[in-house]
């Protein structure tokens, strides 16, 4: 039985929203969305005023990844509405559980182009896993529970509900039902038995495994169940952009990131290995390099919720469909008893994979010129501020940079666009992760061509009491475009140019809005002006670090080419022993 | 006017072979855009897309012809499972189900030919609609090798307009494919 009292529309949202568990959400009103504030005004839900949409939707998939709960954000129709649509498409691409309610023209209006009229639904269809058009008053609640639903469950993602204006306005009866039932969607959580077992009977031949484990480790929450997988089998790990923090960077089976910017020893033990134990991890190109070349000689296993993403891109020898934590607490007991029978020696490979680590670490040289080393910068943050801060970037070489020399120990602690890759993604995320975790320490690492796409947020920032840290890496250019241009375009600087040390003057710009504003530009002030930064909590702080304009993102598989081919340094590919290649 | 026909086999494909599926979809707006848009975003081409109601008014089932390699199909297959909208995907075995589309065509004739096409028609059990000076509508359902060959045969006669409606397909026997039927 529900419990049903007549109401508006509206209030039945906001009623929804409140039952669905939502504590905040992030948007700006408008015509369409208007009757909805009405009830908002009243609600225990807390609603920050954002200054951009995308600010919004951002923020909804900051305080998502840093929580694990569903992000929440609301906007009016029409361009309130195509406004969320970079942030649902960043959303859906990185998994992460994300409900957008906007407002729609009156039902009677839609398809009449009317004032502020956009078919969100429509657009944002291959850039969702759902979307729903809700015109009657009565399917308003229902439609928001399905919502969180399917956000939420099985592999997460973003979820769109347009509201029709008149929807809102008329009286209802509020039905909120307490189990959903979808007809098409049951996730599957438990992998098949006769698959556990086939997959341990893999591990147990492999000679030479590597746990290839992805952002959905984290969204699983199988940290804990992967630590003691990796430890059963005492394979190396990799973790992917998105699931850095799943595994701690100090462990000692720990080889790194593989891909396009990975150590060279997680690249070359997934190009060696004899076994990919894949987890959570869909074999994205950024980290398989030229599929056809990329782990020729391994067999694998795929454990993943989203059976879409077995055999996607590499054919699989073992699926496990299903919730990795479950896959994993399967998986070990059926591991222990083949071990009994047959316990691998895998020594020979550890040498092998660890000796790559040894000799090819990542690093980075202060430049000649004596200007600040931006890799420094991001490795000095991440040293004095710990691995129980988190740390949010944008998009580009301060992106690779935080993945590269932070270290990270446990999960949520690193949040980024890695599949969209969405520059302007640190401020509104890292405002979304510190509304998220208030009491935590958030550094947003951006970029000076990021950060004057979404800086605005900087303001709701200021006036909300959500005191983040913003390191503008600023070497005044687009600098991943400009190393491309630099290493494929015969160093012909095209449009990569920002003159960003001279405008904006990023410390300004804080200052005008609400913020602390400080610079820094030689290396011997970089761990006194992080100190002070990190002593400002009452207000957010931007530091404009500025930072040596040549430094680029080493190690390197160049698009389209085999992570065989992978470059440490300009022009220098590792020196193998002859034996191994 | 002639045409060649749309069902020709085409040159460019290697290991490929025509498969259909009948998909139980929710009978709400927007899932034949779902279901359109998954195909074009993702590459695959349809032969052809029939769509209309069941025995339950709430779900509309899709017949869809596509030509892919088997490890496709299983991407295709995974991928509109997704779809919250779509309940249930079930290939079928021409073999085992019974598959059918209509063929609307009208076929130039003058008094020499048309007792020949007037065979023709008989031949094929097609049914002749309307019937002009020059020209006669042919109505003829069957299935797609049935409707290819029918057109081969009318082809010489000059065929002035055609028009096919997708596939639709049915599992022979019990049931199988259902309603109740539990999502693949």
């Amino acid at each position: 039985m529900s419990e049903s009292i007549k109401m508006t529309g509206a209030s039945a949202l906001v009623k929804a929203l409140e039952a669905s568990g939502v504590d905040v959400m992030f948007g700006i009103p408008g015509g369409a969305i208007l009757p909805a504030y009405d009830p908002i005004f009243d609600s225990k839900i807390r609603h920050i005023l954002v200054r951009h949409e995308q600010g919004a939707g951002h923020a909804a998939t900051g305080y998502a990844q840093a929580t694990g709960r569903t992000g929440v954000c609301i906007a009016t129709s029409g361009p309130g509405a195509t406004n969320l649509v970079t942030p649902l498409a960043d959303a859906q691409m990185d998994s992460v559980p994300m409900v957008a309610i906007t407002g729609q023209v009156a039902s009677g209006a839609i398809g009449t182009d009317a004032f502020q009229e956009a078919d969100i639904r429509g657009i944002t269809m291959p850039i969702t896993k759902h979307s729903f058009l809700v015109t009657k008053p009565e399917d308003i609640a229902r439609s928001v529970a399905e919502a969180f639903h399917i956000a939420s469950t099985g592999r997460p993602g973003a979820v769109l509900v347009d509201i029709a204006k008149d929807a809102l306005q008329m009286q209802t009866e509020f039905n909120f039902p307490k189990n959903i039932d979808l007809g098409g969607y049951k996730p599957k959580l438990e992998a098949a038995p006769e698959a556990i077992r086939d997959a341990a009977a893999l591990i147990a031949q492999s000679k030479a495994p590597v746990l290839y484990v992805g952002g959905g480790a984290i969204k699983a929450e199988a940290h804990r169940e992967l630590l003691k997988l990796a430890e059963l089998t005492g394979a190396p790990v990799v973790t992917t952009l998105m699931a850095r923090g799943a595994f701690p960077d100090s462990h000692p089976q720990h080889l790194g990131m593989p891909g396009m910017h990975g150590t060279v020893a997680a690249v070359t033990a997934l190009q060696k290995a004899d076994l990919l134990i894949t987890l959570g991890a869909r074999f994205d190109d950024r980290v398989t390099g030229k599929l056809s070349t990329f782990a020729p000689g391994a067999k694998i296993i795929h454990a993943d919720i989203d059976p879409a993403e077995i055999g996607k891109n590499r054919r699989a020898d073992v699926a496990l469909i299903g919730d990795l934590k479950l896959t994993i607490d399967a998986l070990i007991p059926a591991l222990k008893s083949e071990f009994k029978k047959n316990q691998p020696d895998i020594s020979a490979w550890l040498t092998q994979a660890y000796g790559w680590r040894k000799r090819f670490p990542l690093g980075y040289d202060h430049p000649t010129d004596g200007s600040v080393s931006p890799q420094y910068v991001i490795e000095r943050i991440g040293k004095m501020s710990g691995p129980d801060a988190i740390y949010v970037a944008g998009v580009g070489q301060h992106q690779m940079w935080a993945s590269q020399f932070i270290s990270y120990e446990k999960p949520r602690t690193w949040l980024n666009s890695g599949g969209l890759g969405t520059m302007g993604y640190a401020v509104p995320a890292a405002m979304g992760a510190k509304v998220g975790a208030p009491d935590t320490t958030v550094w947003a690492i951006d970029g000076d061509g990021c950060f004057q796409m979404t800086n605005q947020e900087l303001v709701t920032c200021a006036l909300n009491n959500i005191p983040i840290k913003v390191a503008v890496i600023n070497n005044e250019s687009l600098g991943m475009v400009r190393q491309w241009q630099t290493l494929f375009y015969n160093e012909r600087y095209s449009n990569t140019e920002l003159h960003s040390k001279r405008i904006p003057d990023f410390a300004k710009l804080a200052d005008a809005m609400g913020c602390v504003g400080l610079t820094c530009d030689s290396t011997k002030d970089v761990d006194k002006i992080i100190a002070q930064a990190m002593e400002i909590n009452d207000r957010p702080v931007v530091v404009d670090f500025s930072v040596h304009r040549d430094a680029m993102v080493w190690p390197m598989v160049a698009a389209g080419t085999s992570n065989d081919d992978i470059v440490n340094a300009r022009s220098l590919a590792p020196i193998w022993d002859s034996q191994e290649l | 006017m002639t045409q060649s026909h749309p069902d020709a086999p085409s040159s460019s494909v290697s290991f490929s072979k025509t498969r259909t599926l009948s998909v139980l979809v929710e009978n709400s707006p927007g899932v034949l855009a779902r279901v359109s848009s998954l195909f074009s975003r993702r590459g695959y081409n349809i032969d052809s897309l029939a769509v209309g109601p069941t025995e339950n008014p709430n779900f509309s089932r899709m017949t869809i012809v596509i030509n892919v390699e088997d490890h496709a199909l299983e991407q295709v297959i995974a991928q509109l499972d997704k779809l919250i909208n779509v309940i249930s995907i079930t290939e079928l075995d021409p073999v085992i189900s019974v598959q059918r589309e209509l063929l609307l065509v009208k076929v130039s004739t003058d008094e020499k030919t048309r007792s020949q096409v007037l065979e023709t028609v008989q031949l094929f059990r097609a049914k002749v609609v309307d019937v002009a000076q020059d020209a006669v509508t042919i109505e003829a359902t069957g299935n797609t090798e049935k409707i290819s060959a029918l057109l081969r045969v009318l082809e010489p006669y000059g065929i002035l307009e055609l028009i096919q409606s997708g596939l639709v397909a049915m599992s022979r026997g019990l049931k199988p494919g259902s309603i109740s039927e539990d999502k693949k």
